[in-house]
């Protein structure tokens, strides 16, 4: 009933990739609502008001935020295609690494695109040293799921894609292919996977986004140290 | 479950290992505890927890587990007789996952903030910061405990362990600021949940002394304002 679910997102918000992902490779139906983060409904201020983000999953009228918190709601409560392994040390270890996705490896990588010169190279150390951990972690392994997309290929598949628009605009390349062979690899099989593929924002539209905000951001940065 | 199957590689002083002993206790499970000293870190650590090279780590049948509440879960699924410290409901269990997300990305980061703060306009922004956090919090537990004594309802659960662990470093900060944080008229309910928490049964003996904490702080801070001031020179 798709009058059950409702997905509150964006165009652009990974996060609610996330979700979407999830809810498809269930076959679950839903309604989706599509927010302007500059004029937010009065419902997604209702349903989300800690944060007043998206994406919200809202299930039976009850509402759940917070991405990684939804893709474990919709994982126990559609039991088809699940995404978390059943023992629970391996249900560990992959808690543990789409944390280790959201806290280390998006600030790392991030920091080397906002960044210009000699900052940017010493951004480069501690991103290259993320992405080596999840080089490893790949090993014998064509998702991180194993041989189907689970909850760590969902957490971190985004990244995928927006490092690939990253270096585009910036003209750098981080996931090199020689140094890292599995996540390059990993980052097109997920990026081409079936539903995936159907589901990436338009990549034309991304790339004046984040260049936008990469604009942006230096130019505060800049402003922020001649003001000191 | 053999006993000597289970260690638990922490420190005294921090929080995140707490968490982690009061699951265990919930769960009456024998452990053995190997206590670090984080600035000579054990090659077991070092070896368990390559990535983030931290405490805790739980260590069963020589696999171990990090990041504390990856652990809590952990537990709860591996002792999956009751009590259990997530929820049943799904539902519940998002609720719970929610409110343990927010402590540690946005209130931990904002309690942290507060010894990082230079300067005393900094100082009250910080702690201001983490006094309208606990508002939202007091909320929660509101809306959580429906009346009972914790936010899981009548024992310690998943949102007691991830709020209640930093209890110490609360009066750490309110000792070092001369301020109240966890302000009694403000969030009522808080503070009558502190005081049950910390006299619960899994609590009372693994959580560290308030007052020794707050020599270890003192400690540690003027070590670091020290070395600050050495290398700004």
């Amino acid at each position: 009933m798709a009058e059950e679910v409702k997905l509150f997102r964006t165009w652009s918000s990974p996060f609610a990739l996330r979700a979407v992902w999830a809810l498809k490779i269930k076959g679950i139906d839903y309604e989706t609502i599509f927010e302007d983060l500059s004029n937010k409904s009065p419902s997604l201020l209702q349903y989300n008001p800690v944060y007043k983000k998206v994406p919200v999953l809202v299930h039976k009228g009850k509402p759940i935020a917070e991405s990684l918190v939804i893709l474990e709601y919709i994982d126990e409560t559609w039991k088809q295609a699940p995404l978390l392994p059943e023992d629970p040390h391996e249900r560990a270890t992959a808690r543990f690494w789409a944390k280790f996705g959201e806290d280390k490896v998006l600030t790392s990588i991030w920091s080397v695109f906002i960044k210009q010169g000699k900052e940017q190279e010493e951004a480069m150390v501690p991103a290259l040293e993320n992405l080596k951990f999840l080089e490893e972690e790949l090993k014998g392994k064509k998702f991180f799921g194993g041989e189907t997309i689970g909850f760590v290929d969902l957490a971190l598949g985004w990244l995928g894609n927006l490092i690939s628009i990253l270096e585009e605009i910036v003209g750098l390349k981080v996931v090199d292919g020689e140094k890292f062979p599995l996540l390059s690899a990993w980052m097109q099989d997920f990026a081409d996977a079936p539903i995936i593929k159907d589901n990436w924002p338009p990549r034309d539209r991304m790339i004046v986004k984040f260049q936008a905000l990469r604009d942006a951001t230096i130019a505060a940065a800049a402003a922020a140290a001649t003001s000191k | 479950m053999a006993t000597s199957d289970v260690k638990l590689l922490g420190a005294w002083p921090s929080p995140f290992a707490l968490r982690v002993h009061i699951a265990l206790n919930i769960k009456s499970i024998d452990y053995e505890c190997l206590e670090e000293n984080l600035l000579a870190k054990s090659q077991l650590l070092l070896q368990s927890n390559p990535v983030h090279k931290k405490v805790p780590v739980l260590i069963h049948h020589d696999k171990p587990i990090c990041e504390s509440l990856a652990i809590v879960q952990y537990i709860d699924e591996a002792w999956s007789s009751a009590p259990s410290i997530l929820p049943s409901d799904p539902y519940d269990r998002a609720v719970a996952r929610f409110w343990a997300a927010y402590i540690d990305d946005k209130w931990f980061p904002w309690l942290n903030g507060v010894a990082n703060a230079q300067g005393a306009e900094a100082k009250k922004a910080a702690l201001d910061q983490v006094r309208e956090g606990l508002v939202v919090l007091e909320e929660a537990f509101g809306k959580c405990s429906k009346g009972k004594d914790f936010f899981s309802g009548d024992r310690i659960g998943y949102v007691d362990i991830a709020l209640g662990c930093f209890l110490g470093w609360v009066y750490v900060a309110e000792k070092r600021n001369d301020v109240k944080l966890l302000v009694e008229d403000k969030m009522p309910g808080l503070a009558a949940w502190a005081n049950k928490f910390c006299e619960d049964g899994t609590v009372k003996d693994v959580m560290p002394d308030k007052d020794e904490l707050l020599e270890f702080a003192n400690m540690i801070l003027e070590a670091r304002a020290k070395l600050n001031a050495s290398s700004n020179n």
